[in-house]
């Protein structure tokens, strides 16, 4: 019923503006304004075009100012301020370049409106102006690559050899994270091996996977290199840890890494913030379906002391897991049975076989 | 068509200029055009005008459907807490518990991507303007081919209804975003949108690549041989480099898509692996190996980033023609904007992978990238200037098409600028996939191509339907989605730089993007708005097109060809001979001429005293 009603008042609305219009056209032919080719409303929209430069400027200076400290994601990585100093440069130089080049198009459309018996400028080109207009942006841009280059190496470049090593795997719609254990060694992974208790698809054959173990968050030390390894186990997801600057896609098939190096600690932020519930979170950030947006995943930044605490109370996968690592020595056992089984093939497999494992 | 074409044309060469003699030839012509069957004339017909009309209004069909999409997804984002019972008469199922389903959520962003992007901003607005004004513009009959015109107009229309069914699958269209990134578009397992309706967005999107293909061959070709007697490339309108460049732009890198949807189909239905490998999903390990999601976004980019300048140039190519004829001016630097298009299309097609500096792809690569992206500000800010150079010391004239077309600088100002910063590979780590991005390209390419549309239909409607729009509709429309695009994409940004992944259902579980709840709502406000200000537009076209003033020959004393013809030209544009062309298309109060425009169909003998010195006819 007051769908019906709603639907009814936008009938009569649309009827009233109809009549409007018509009558508005009709007084026009009558006053004679119709047919006239430029009339009052070309200075009408001369000056709204100042009103527009003017109001609008304003209030997005306003806003923009406002909006200001909530724009900003407190940072918490090294190259994260050297990136935020490159953001707002470039932004003042774009900046810089919005406000002359919307205030000559706003100021221009305004100044030269059409007058009745003036006549408009010749002027198809002019080489010169032409030539400094080509070669300052392309200074511009020039020097704004070298900047962005610069520091794109450096964060990209190799990670220190004593980073600390965290993986993580993206799947619908969470993520797993994983620890190379007391050998700083991650062990294999193999997607086939994967269900539903072996997550990450352990190969606990392999002895580098043995100590290693999964975690329901990610823990690092405060001003220590880490190196984040990404994998993803499905579809396409990406690490992005807004606090951090950084991003890097999750990609089956093709494992990615990124490196940086915390700056505050999660007491330390909270402290900084006065938002004693704040934690430092990873977020996936290229579209995976129907959970893509509640992918999220918890980073606390410790004290090197606590971190080193926090390591040792770990508990291996293959510990925690006793049967999957049985079901493993089973098929090793087996594998090896087999052969032992075949001796024509055993005298040559057996040796190889044993050495492997 | 084509048969009839080059007779008249090599008879133009003959009698030229205001005489017009009725040769045998003309008279068969004009028979023929009569006998028509309507049938012939308005649906399947190979005029290229009545072509261009029927891409125009498909497009508005589509530009109403993505911006609706728009609205509805908006209404998420802007009411996250709120239930949507009062959709589900509309909706149906896909509002469950009064909570729009996710899934039905990123099958709606999907869905406007690529509406908006392929058939409303490449089939819509290039479609329409290409098709209407190369033939007009450059001085001949029709299309080099209107068989193959008519047919391009068809499998768009194929494609078109095969997109739309896709809406009403049971299990969803395409949800896996417009880019369709493997393997969330590859397995129906990981969203049930990847299964028939990523199917129908394939086809639909094979169709639609024929259909511009063969819009292209003829584009180009129209150019290249149908140019009427002295129009060399050097008297061209702009519009018409601008056409002529997208369609070279869009015969070069649609292919690629289509090798990247063809590719994605056998990975889907035949079990190859070229995009696929190592993949766990529903509690099973499947078979493919080796594959790589990273080739489909090269190959996808490949034409994806081109595809950006094909929805632009033209509306760059419109604006530069529309802010010359209302300023009164000439466009300033004509060569200058015809070297920057160049510019434009040949780095076009080295830019591609900035848009995957964080999938994991080599740094080295992503150097590279970032240097030649930054290079392509450079022309892109030298059209900026010329503009602005050509409305300096002008004599503006508001028509509706030149408030569009100046609202089209400031938009593109807005959104390229900020292209700086994507374009830069070490801020992209921060910035990539955020609402940042989303406001850039809805400014850059998305609005302001808009803006080239409207500035397009508004301008050339006259010569279309041989009647005005309303000019008063017309400035209300223009304020309104000028003000309404700004309040929209402008906090967007503020949005972006806080970090807001785009796609994104709702922020509410992430403390990180706790924020900023009430700037979502006034985006959606702002956009909602905007979006109902749309109707104006579309009230003000169908009106005109009966009970519109009656347009004269040329209503805005313009210089080009189209203006030659009569009110409304009929098959084979000129009653008589094509005019020959003697000057470039920019004479606007030219010092010592008796009025402030010259065609180009007026020689230089007839213009004795504005003549410069080195200005002599070179066409007789």
């Amino acid at each position: 019923m007051i769908a019906l009603g709603i639907l009814l008042v936008l009938v009569l609305l649309l009827v009233v503006f109809g009549l409007l219009f018509r009558l508005q056209i009709l007084t026009s032919i009558f006053s004679g304004s119709f047919t006239r080719d430029i009339g009052m409303s070309n200075r009408v929209n001369a000056i709204l075009m100042l009103v527009f430069l003017i109001v609008g400027g304003a209030a997005f200076a306003w806003s923009f100012v406002d909006s200001y400290d909530k724009m900003n994601p407190p940072i918490a990585s090294v190259h994260g301020y050297e990136m935020e100093r490159l953001f707002w440069t470039t932004m003042i130089v774009i900046g810089i370049v919005f406000v002359l080049t919307q205030i000559l198009l706003f100021w221009y459309s305004y100044k030269y409106q059409h007058q009745e018996g003036r006549r408009a400028f010749f002027f198809p080109h002019n080489n010169k102006i032409e030539i400094i207009w080509t070669v300052i942006p392309a200074i511009v841009m020039a020097a704004l690559v070298f900047a962005g280059w610069k520091e794109w190496t450096k964060i990209t470049g190799p990670a220190p050899k004593d980073a600390v090593v965290v993986e993580v795997m993206g799947k619908q719609f969470n993520w797993l994270v994983r620890y190379p254990g007391r050998d700083m060694k991650l062990g294999v992974v193999n997607y086939r091996l994967i269900d539903a208790t072996n997550e990450f698809g352990f190969d606990l054959t392999d002895k580098n996977a043995l100590d290693d173990f999964t975690a329901g968050e990610v823990h690092v030390p405060k001003g220590h290199p880490v190196l984040l390894k990404i994998r993803s186990r499905d579809v396409l997801h990406a690490v992005y840890m807004p606090h951090f600057r950084v991003q890097m896609y999750a990609v089956p098939g093709m494992p990615t890494k990124f490196w940086f190096t915390p700056t505050k600690t999660t007491d330390e932020m909270r402290a900084q913030l006065g938002k004693p519930d704040f934690n430092y979170e990873l977020a996936c950030n290229q579209i995976c379906g129907r959970g893509h947006f509640a992918m999220k995943l918890n980073i606390v930044v410790d004290e090197p002391d606590d971190y080193v605490a926090w390591f040792a109370q770990q508990k291996s996968f293959s510990e925690q897991n006793p049967d999957v690592l049985a079901g493993f020595k089973q098929k090793t056992n087996k594998l090896v049975e087999n052969e032992a089984a075949a001796p024509a093939a055993a005298a040559v497999v057996t040796p190889a076989a044993n050495a492997s494992l | 068509m084509a048969a009839t074409n080059l007779p008249t044309n090599a008879q133009a060469q003959g009698g030229i200029g205001v005489t017009v003699p009725h040769t045998e030839h003309d008279e068969h012509h004009h028979d023929e055009h009569h006998e028509q069957h309507w049938l012939f004339k308005y649906v399947f017909s190979q005029d290229h005008k009545v072509i261009a009309k029927q891409f125009l209004i498909t497009g508005i069909f589509w530009a109403i459907l993505g911006g609706t999409l728009s609205s509805l997804f908006r209404l998420q984002l802007g009411w996250p807490e709120s239930t949507f019972e009062w959709l589900s008469p509309f909706l149906g199922r896909w509002i469950e518990a009064g909570k729009l389903n996710p899934e039905f959520y990123l099958a709606l962003v999907t869905m406007h991507g690529t509406i908006m992007v392929f058939f409303v901003l490449t089939a819509g607005l290039s479609g329409t303007f290409s098709n209407f004004l190369i033939p007009l513009q450059v001085g001949a009959r029709d299309m080099a081919s209107g068989f193959m015109n008519m047919l391009s107009y068809w499998f768009f229309f194929l494609s078109s209804i095969i997109m739309f069914t896709s809406l009403f699958l049971e299990t969803g269209p395409a949800s896996a975003g417009w880019t369709i990134y493997p393997p969330l578009s590859a397995l129906p397992q990981a969203i049930p949108g990847s299964g028939m309706g990523m199917t129908m967005w394939l086809v639909s999107m094979a169709l639609f690549i024929v259909s511009q293909l063969l819009g292209g061959v003829n584009y180009i070709t129209t150019v290249i041989n149908l140019r009427t007697r002295g129009m060399s490339m050097g008297k061209l309108p702009l519009t018409i480099w601008a056409f002529f460049l997208t369609a070279i732009l869009g015969l070069l890198s649609f292919p690629v898509l289509f090798s990247a949807a063809l590719l994605l189909i056998f990975d889907r239905s035949f079990g190859t692996s070229f995009f696929l490998s190592d993949i766990y999903i529903a509690g099973q390990a499947l078979n493919h190996q080796g594959g790589s999601p990273i080739l489909f976004q090269h190959l996808f980019w490949f034409l994806g980033h081109p595809e950006v300048y094909i929805v632009i140039m033209p509306a760059m190519g419109m604006v530069s023609e529309i802010l010359a004829t209302n300023a009164r001016k000439p466009i300033f630097g004509y060569r200058a904007m015809i070297g920057s298009l160049l510019g434009i299309s040949l780095l076009s097609f080295v830019v591609w992978a900035h848009h995957m500096f964080v999938t994991g792809m080599n740094p080295f690569l992503g150097s590279v990238f970032m240097f030649l992206t930054l290079i392509i500000a450079v022309p892109s800010a030298v059209k900026t200037f010329n503009w602005l150079a050509t409305l300096w010391r002008g004599n503006i004239r508001f028509t509706t098409a030149m408030l569009f077309s100046i609202g089209f600088v400031s938009l593109f100002i807005s959104g390229g600028l900020t292209g700086i910063i994507l374009g830069n590979a070490a801020l992209d780590i921060q910035m990539h996939n955020t609402y940042f991005v989303v406001a850039h390209f809805h400014l850059v390419m998305g609005s302001s191509a808009f803006f080239g549309l409207f500035a397009g239909v508004y301008h050339w409607f006259p010569k279309m339907f041989g009647r005005m729009m309303d000019e008063k509709l017309g400035y209300i429309h223009f304020w309104l989605t000028f003000l309404g695009v700004y309040l929209v994409f402008l906090p967007m940004h503020y949005v972006g730089i806080a970090g807001f992944p785009r796609r994104y259902y709702a922020w509410t579980g992430f403390d990180a993007f706790s924020q900023f709840a009430d700037m979502n709502k006034f985006i959606s406000i702002a956009a909602i708005l905007a979006f109902f200000g749309q109707f104006i537009f579309i009230f003000n076209f169908f009106y005109s097109i009966f009970r519109g003033r009656r347009a004269t020959e040329n209503p805005w004393n313009s210089t080009t060809l189209e203006w030659t013809t009569p009110i409304v030209p009929g098959h084979g544009n000129w009653p008589g001979a094509i005019p020959a062309v003697y000057r470039w298309p920019y004479d606007y109060s030219k010092p010592g001429a008796a009025e402030d425009f010259i065609p180009q169909n007026v020689p230089y003998s007839q213009t004795q005293s504005s003549n410069l010195p080195y200005e002599r006819d070179t066409a007789e």
